[in-house]
């Protein structure tokens, strides 16, 4: 009988490699794309040459008023370089600006490390970072105790205000948005009923109009003498509103587990809440993480709409800056400013989400 | 087996009717099983008979009759279900694995969450058992690195974890590759072997003749058929048996 040898493996055929066979097979490949590379890098030198030179190249980074930028073409960054402190702390006490530093440097320690593969102790930091941060935090900023002199949440603004709102309102949108799509497809009536209405309800209405029920409707409601800070409402107005969102996001991912999951689960004797913790919401979530971190990337920009209820965040406090007559014109300076805070911010989590979703993929299979 | 009181039995089915929607999918399903009994379920496609293991541990309801599992009446009760499926162990068609944990993790899971065993008491169990369907080397793996016979021995082994009194095949071998479909087989005939209690449905006549003590035909809902395996195989009663029997032995 004759003997099966399957042949060896072979290397794979050598690509055209090196530089020049990288442009030719991506840049110059036909005529039309020969065109195309040269009028796109036409394009490019036209706007990114301009917009670098305005940025970088002609811009004033130093001085202490106005008349540091007189006569220059580029951009005035000293204006920027000298409110930077009202941008990031608001009108909070300039002699406590201190207590802040720590939450940024906190919020910096908490959340780096969760970048880095080899990092040992993520779990600890990232408990930490959902319990004892906030809570840490809570105290510096408003202070009252301790010994901390009390700061009233109408001096609290600036980049410290957004960041606070964009973190209360990711850390606690996700868990209400769990259980309203748990909720949502449960099998009990007056449960799913209630989380319909509330997702509807939510869901259907501006955050404008949110933010401003919160902020002057509802004090008509509450009885004489009662009122609590314009910042919680807000916040609670906020949370809500993303935890619909959420919980549809969330939805999705249930949506997609197979049937044979929960049965084999079932089978297994795992009550509702377990199945649901250990096998389903895993898988479920993972699956949903460009949609959570989507909502999440949302929510991070809407906290600008505070503004319109008086809350001074960094968007505002750069809108209150550009209109001070002793700076002329440096609205586009103020509000490039504003944008690549947010952007940071919002690349950051973009990037984490791509890691995580890395991390969890766990074979080609489901 | 007549005498024998419903405490003596593993499964007993009493005049079981279940319906989807209109659809009438089991009518009057009378079964007794006795504790280490060996039954294979045959039958063509939507005869009921998935269904019918499936409310043996409550993946689906019946609306009429009754089913007492192991002494315990499977009711709407969740105290009695969970009781009930703490005990009988399920193999499916698509394995269903969780993707998202090890191979060792799937195993573990029951026992730690369900029986409160402590983690390492809970490996050893799962390492003893994943040696026994032959695969202790994957024990790291994911399921989604795994041939689909390596998944489905998992997926014994993970029942197996949890010491069922009773196991319940749905259709295990359906989904496999011709070349996987015997080292399933060998594990379960072993299983078989040391006196398991076991309801497999599968059309591999080749299992059921070997290790059943009983095979049961359904058709439309109902039990046809059932006889012990050389007399079914060899001296089927009913013409719709025999046409069933000609269909899938003469290919």
């Amino acid at each position: 009988m004759k003997e099966f040898k399957p042949l060896p493996d072979l290397p794979p055929p050598v690509a055209t490699t090196g530089f020049v066979g990288w442009l030719r097979e991506n840049l110059f490949s036909s005529p039309l794309n020969s065109v195309m590379t040269l009028a796109v890098l036409y394009l490019l030198y036209t706007t990114l040459v301009p917009a670098l030179d305005w940025a970088f190249f002609s811009a004033v980074f130093t001085g202490d008023d106005k008349t540091a930028c007189e006569g220059i073409t580029g951009a005035c960054w000293t204006f920027v370089v000298n409110r930077i402190e009202i941008f990031t702390y608001g009108s909070y006490p300039a002699t406590e600006t201190w207590r802040l530093d720590i939450c940024f440097l906190l919020l910096v320690l908490s959340f780096g490390p969760q970048f880095f593969e080899k990092f040992p102790y993520k779990l600890p930091l990232g408990v930490f970072s959902l319990t004892g941060f906030p809570v840490i935090c809570y105290f510096l900023i408003a202070g009252g105790s301790f010994g901390l002199e009390h700061v009233e949440t109408e001096k609290w603004g600036g980049l410290a205000l957004t960041l606070m709102i964009a973190y209360v309102g990711i850390v606690a949108a996700l868990p209400f948005g769990v259980v309203l799509a748990l909720g949502r497809r449960s099998d009990m009536p007056v449960i799913r009923t209630f989380c319909i209405a509330f997702i509807e309800l939510w869901r259907g209405v501006p955050l404008i109009s949110v933010l401003f029920m919160s902020s002057v409707m509802l004090p008509l409601f509450l009885p004489e003498g009662v009122n609590f800070d314009k910042l919680l409402r807000a916040l609670i107005g906020i949370t809500m509103f993303q935890s619909a969102y959420m919980a549809e996001v969330i939805r999705g991912g249930l949506q997609a587990i197979p049937r044979g999951q929960y049965e084999a689960a079932q089978a297994l004797g795992l009550s509702y809440w377990r199945m649901m913790g250990l096998i389903i919401l895993p898988q479920a979530l993972k699956l949903v993480i460009p949609g959570i971190v989507n909502t999440f990337i949302a929510l991070f920009k809407d906290t600008t709409l505070v503004l319109i209820i008086g809350l001074l965040d960094i968007l505002a406090t750069v809108q209150a800056a550009i209109t001070d007559p002793a700076w002329g014109a440096v609205a586009t300076e103020g509000y490039v400013f504003a944008a690549a805070c947010f952007w940071i911010f919002c690349f950051g989590m973009s990037r984490y989400s791509i890691k995580l979703e890395k991390k969890l993929h766990t074979g080609h299979k489901r | 087996m007549d005498n024998a009181t419903s405490n003596e039995l593993a499964v007993q089915l009493v005049g079981v009717n279940k319906w989807y929607g209109e659809f009438h999918v089991l009518k009057d399903i009378n079964l007794d099983v006795t504790p280490g009994e060996r039954i294979v379920i045959c039958g063509p496609s939507g005869s009921g008979k998935s269904t019918m293991i499936r409310c043996i541990n409550r993946l689906e309801e019946h609306q009429q009759g009754q089913i007492i599992v192991n002494g315990i009446e499977l009711t709407e009760d969740l105290k009695r279900i969970d009781e009930v499926r703490r005990e009988v162990g399920m193999c499916f068609q698509h394995f269903n694995l969780f993707p998202h944990l090890t191979v060792k993790e799937n195993c573990t899971l029951a026992p730690i969450w369900v029986r409160k065993m402590p983690k390492a008491e809970a490996e050893d169990v799962a390492m003893h058992y994943l040696e026994r369907v032959k695969i202790p080397e994957q024990a790291e793996k994911y399921p989604g690195q795994l041939s689909g016979g390596q998944q489905q021995r998992v997926a014994i082994a993970r029942s197996l974890c949890m010491s069922p009194k009773i196991m319940l095949f749905d259709e295990p071998t359906s989904a496999l590759d011709p070349e996987m479909i015997k080292e399933v087989l060998d594990v379960m005939v072993e299983l078989a072997n040391e006196g398991m209690t076991m309801l497999c449905v599968t059309h591999e006549m080749g299992f059921a003749k070997l290790v059943a003590n009983r095979v049961i035909f359904m058709d439309a809902g109902q039990i046809v058929e059932q006889n012990e395996p050389h007399e079914f195989f060899d001296n089927p009663q009913h013409d719709r048996t025999k046409l069933f029997l000609s269909q899938i032995l003469n290919h």
